[in-house]
């Protein structure tokens, strides 16, 4: 099936869940409706049509200026060698999104990560915890307007530029 | 003092007769300091630790080629009978706090080396809001070694400094107070 075909066959199951279908792109790509995602990914797995059994990645894209928080999921199929991407917008003050990983659980880790550095709430994931940077890191560092603290533990995240140090006189001694 | 009774010395003792036995005139504690040092820096072990791809570079250098244990050195698994630490790679906040414990637990007198840019200074990764800008916060360095990553013979060279550096110890002196 090609992109538009799934797209079709997804509209025909969920109305107006799914929406803003763009062919034009890299990877061909629709929105799918937030609180909808989970019975959306259930279709895109056992249709027979669709058959997705794979799920490639999952990634969150800050937009400041918009106001959201995409998520994107990259699906394949590998029973009919087609793949889709499914985006959900999210609201960038309150990013909450149902998890899948009742329906792919390799959305696991890739939900874990998307918490980590853009701070997505998947409701119902099993166990959101941060995966890469320390638990007890405060904020999200992928998202524009992300501030890095003065130090982490005591160390200190700034290194002074050698050519600055050699500009300043040196400190006179003390006598 | 010679004995003035006695007959004057003929063949190899007249030869010495003058040198108030000046094979061991040198000091005890330099000897034995030399001794020492001798010994410990031709057995620098280091912990067996890599952080990113600078270790690829550091398994070469133990490799046939470069071949570090011609100088000694043998990788140990734990920090608690390891001279070295070699801090090859990328340190991350999340490893750094982990490295300091590694290097609490290595015993007196330890060295460090800092083997990359990553390590030296954070690198190609300065900017990243994840990765500590440079070993030297988290405990003193004695050699940096620059490159991205340093090829095995700038290594070599690095543990080559360390040892010029352990030669010039006086072991005794620090650590057990002998007067000089």
């Amino acid at each position: 099936m090609n992109a538009q075909d799934i797209f079709n066959r997804l509209v025909e199951k969920h109305g107006d869940a799914v929406s803003d279908f763009r062919a034009g792109d890299l990877d061909p790509c629709c929105f799918v409706q937030p609180w909808s995602w989970p019975e959306v990914a259930r279709t895109l797995r056992d249709d027979p049509q669709l058959r997705f059994d794979f799920l490639d990645c999952v990634t969150g894209v800050d937009w400041p200026d918009k106001g959201q928080i995409h998520v994107v999921f990259h699906l394949f199929s590998y029973v009919h060698k087609h793949a889709f991407v499914v985006k959900a917008a999210l609201d960038r003050a309150d990013p909450v999104l149902p998890s899948v990983v009742p329906v792919w659980s390799v959305a696991n880790w890739q939900e874990r990560e998307c918490y980590d550095l853009l701070g997505v709430i998947f409701e119902g994931h099993p166990d959101l915890r941060r995966v890469l940077l320390p638990p007890d890191w405060e904020g999200y560092p992928l998202r524009k307007d992300y501030e890095e603290s003065d130090d982490y533990h005591g160390i200190p995240t700034t290194r002074p530029v050698p050519l600055e140090l050699l500009k300043s006189p040196p400190a006179a001694k003390p006598s | 003092m010679a004995n003035p009774l006695a007959p004057s010395p003929k063949g190899l003792d007249a030869r010495y007769a003058d040198d108030s036995a000046s094979v061991i005139q040198a000091r005890v504690d330099q000897v034995i300091n030399w001794l020492i040092n001798w010994g410990r820096h031709n057995s620098i072990w280091y912990m067996l630790f890599g952080l990113a791809c600078c270790a690829i570079e550091l398994m070469q250098t133990g490799g046939p080629r470069a071949d570090l244990e011609r100088f000694g050195s043998a990788p140990r698994p734990s920090p608690r009978t390891s001279d070295l630490i070699i801090v090859a790679g990328t340190l991350t906040y999340k490893m750094a706090l982990r490295i300091k414990r590694l290097y609490d637990q290595m015993a007196e007198p330890r060295y460090v080396i800092s083997m990359g840019s990553c390590s030296n200074c954070g690198g190609l990764f300065q900017y990243a809001y994840s990765v500590c800008k440079g070993v030297d916060n988290m405990f003193p360095v004695d050699i940096y070694v620059p490159g991205c990553p340093p090829r095995p013979e700038a290594l070599l060279e690095g543990l080559l400094r360390i040892q010029d550096k352990i030669k010039g110890e006086k072991f005794l002196q620090k650590r057990y107070g002998v007067a000089v």
